[in-house]
């Protein structure tokens, strides 16, 4: 297990010793500040549903740019073949790097508490909404993570990468906003496996074991699949 | 030490090695030969537990490749081919990482990459980026963080490619050094390195065995009996027709050289130097060459891998 920190630890320091990391909090806080500003000081609505509404759509994006490179580049620069004859197991490799992830995006939600700060003072602050807003937020964010590093697995290509990982997140974010076009009974399938209809739940404050266990099984999912990708040792 | 036992390895349809079975004792260094793509870097990667075989098992000390993953892992130090590295890492930092990586204990961390850093010859790119690195010193922390754990085995793919020759001897004498502690097997296919370095060759061709032994063994077993060149001023055809019934030798190859001489070259039972001089002043030739050609690394290769 302290192999896999020190992994998380180095994939950590990979992100901040370039631009990657700066870039994605900066332009993050950049988006959901013009929002939350936008409805406190315009439409004087003292909530932070609208940073809520717009965090999966950036989400979206900035998941699949945020993992492109976990395998595609260890694969392109052959570092791959030595860090998977480490003396450690496949999965605890992809946990390091799912780890290192989970630790940048919760910094990110981590800034944002400022928001949730100033209407705390400003007025009062709906908690429920708000609990169940950020653990959603940290859930889809970690989804989308683990589903980005299953596409870089795929590749030796890091645009081929973002573009494969945005394309399945794309279709999960779109699913539960397309079910006027499907009959009933699909409708309602379609919904339950939308990745946005879960965090709308969790928005909502009612958190429900149901909304978290399909992000976890999601993310469980992906996971399964980068082991099964990286045991056929691509070349 | 290391076993292989019936190792097969494909990548779809292309077999890429065919049951090799071979066993390398501790303390021996082995040189891995065969022309590009014989399959030698292919069993390597399976001896390190990158790629699993289709058929066939490697034991380490008895310990099979497979299911003992993490404890043959720790016996092992690897250098893959074209010596991949954390580019966005400072030396220091890249050589912790490993070495925590293997399982290094915290305090005996800055020993370990102090003694590396002795051993390879790195003291001045320490606190370098190694994207800024040299391909000798790229090579060298190749080397370090192979042995950072200090293995008692050590698999080397291709150490010295795309290097200087200055470089080349350099960590040729790196590795011998470290040989004389550890087993080693290392690839590749310039010869010289093989006579140079190794205890012992395998040759490797189209993905089979064809040779194991030492390199004098090896050269023994081909060079049967002795091989003599001469060179003349004389008509080629009128040698010829001398020497085709002379008994003492056989004419293997003769022809004109760059310089209009005519050369020849002769297999025999023994030692026909002074025959064959006399041979040339009874006939009045003019003999400009006659010397005994050893049979090298070079020839053998040739031969068992020539297509």
């Amino acid at each position: 297990m302290n192999q896999t920190w020190t992994l998380t630890k180095r994939e950590l320091r990979a992100y901040f010793d370039g631009p990657a990391a700066y870039v994605v909090l900066c332009v993050f806080l950049a988006i959901t500040g013009w929002f939350f500003g936008n409805a406190l000081f315009l439409q004087n609505v003292a909530s932070l549903r609208s940073v809520f509404s717009i965090a999966p759509f950036i989400f979206l994006f900035f998941m699949p740019a945020l993992t492109m490179a976990s395998f595609a580049e260890e694969r392109r620069a052959g570092t791959l073949e030595l860090l998977l004859t480490l003396p450690i197991r496949d999965w605890q490799v992809i946990l390091g790097k799912l780890l290192s992830v989970a630790l940048l995006l919760l910094l990110a939600i981590a800034l944002t508490f400022v928001y949730a700060l100033t209407l705390a003072i400003l007025g009062d602050l709906d908690l429920g909404g708000t609990v169940g807003g950020y653990l959603g937020l940290f859930l889809l964010g970690i989804t989308y993570g683990a589903i980005g590093i299953w596409a870089s697995s795929l590749t030796r290509n890091q645009i081929v990468a973002f573009i494969l990982g945005f394309a399945i997140i794309f279709v999960l974010f779109l699913l539960d906003k397309i079910t006027d076009f499907v009959p009933g009974q699909l409708g309602v399938i379609m919904q339950y496996l939308g990745a946005d209809y879960h965090f709308q739940n969790l928005m909502r404050g009612v958190i429900d074991t149901r909304d978290i266990l399909y992000y976890l099984s999601l993310t469980g999912f992906a996971f399964l699949l980068t082991t099964y990708t990286l045991a056929k040792r691509p070349e | 030490m290391i076993e292989v036992r019936n190792l097969s390895k494909s990548y779809g349809p292309v077999q890429a090695v065919r049951s090799i079975s071979f066993q390398v004792n501790q303390g021996e260094v082995v040189g891995f030969l065969g022309p590009n793509g014989a399959g030698k870097s292919t069993t390597m990667k399976v001896m390190t537990g990158y790629l699993p075989p289709n058929e066939g098992t490697v034991l380490v000390d008895g310990m099979d490749i497979r299911e003992n993953a993490i404890e043959v892992r720790q016996q092992i130090g690897y250098l893959p081919e074209n010596t991949p590295l954390y580019s966005d890492m400072v030396t220091y930092d890249y050589l912790e990482f490993v070495a925590a990586m293997r399982g290094v204990q915290k305090d005996d961390r800055a020993e370990r990459i102090a003694e590396m850093t002795n051993a390879c010859g790195l003291q001045e790119v320490l606190s370098k980026r190694v994207d800024a690195l040299s391909k000798g010193f790229r090579q060298r922390v190749g080397l370090a963080q192979a042995m950072i754990h200090n293995p008692p085995i050590l698999i080397l793919d291709e150490p010295t490619s795309g290097l200087d020759p200055n470089q080349i001897v350099e960590i040729r004498e790196l590795i011998r050094t470290i040989g004389k502690k550890r087993t080693v097997v290392l690839s590749t296919h310039i010869l010289p390195e093989v006579q140079a370095s190794c205890d012992r060759v395998i040759i490797i061709d189209n993905g089979v065995l064809v040779a194991d032994g030492t390199p004098e063994e090896l050269q023994a077993n081909l060079s049967a009996g002795e091989h003599v060149s001469i060179t003349l001023m004389d008509n080629e055809e009128d040698v010829a027709g001398v020497l085709g019934t002379w008994d003492m030798a056989e004419v293997v190859e003769h022809g004109t050289d760059v310089n209009g001489e005519a050369y020849f070259n002769l297999n025999s039972s023994s030692d026909i130097r002074a025959d064959l001089f006399r041979l040339a002043v009874s006939n009045g030739w003019t003999l400009t060459g006659l010397h005994r050609r050893h049979e090298n690394l070079e020839d053998v290769f040739r031969q068992l891998t020539g297509r």
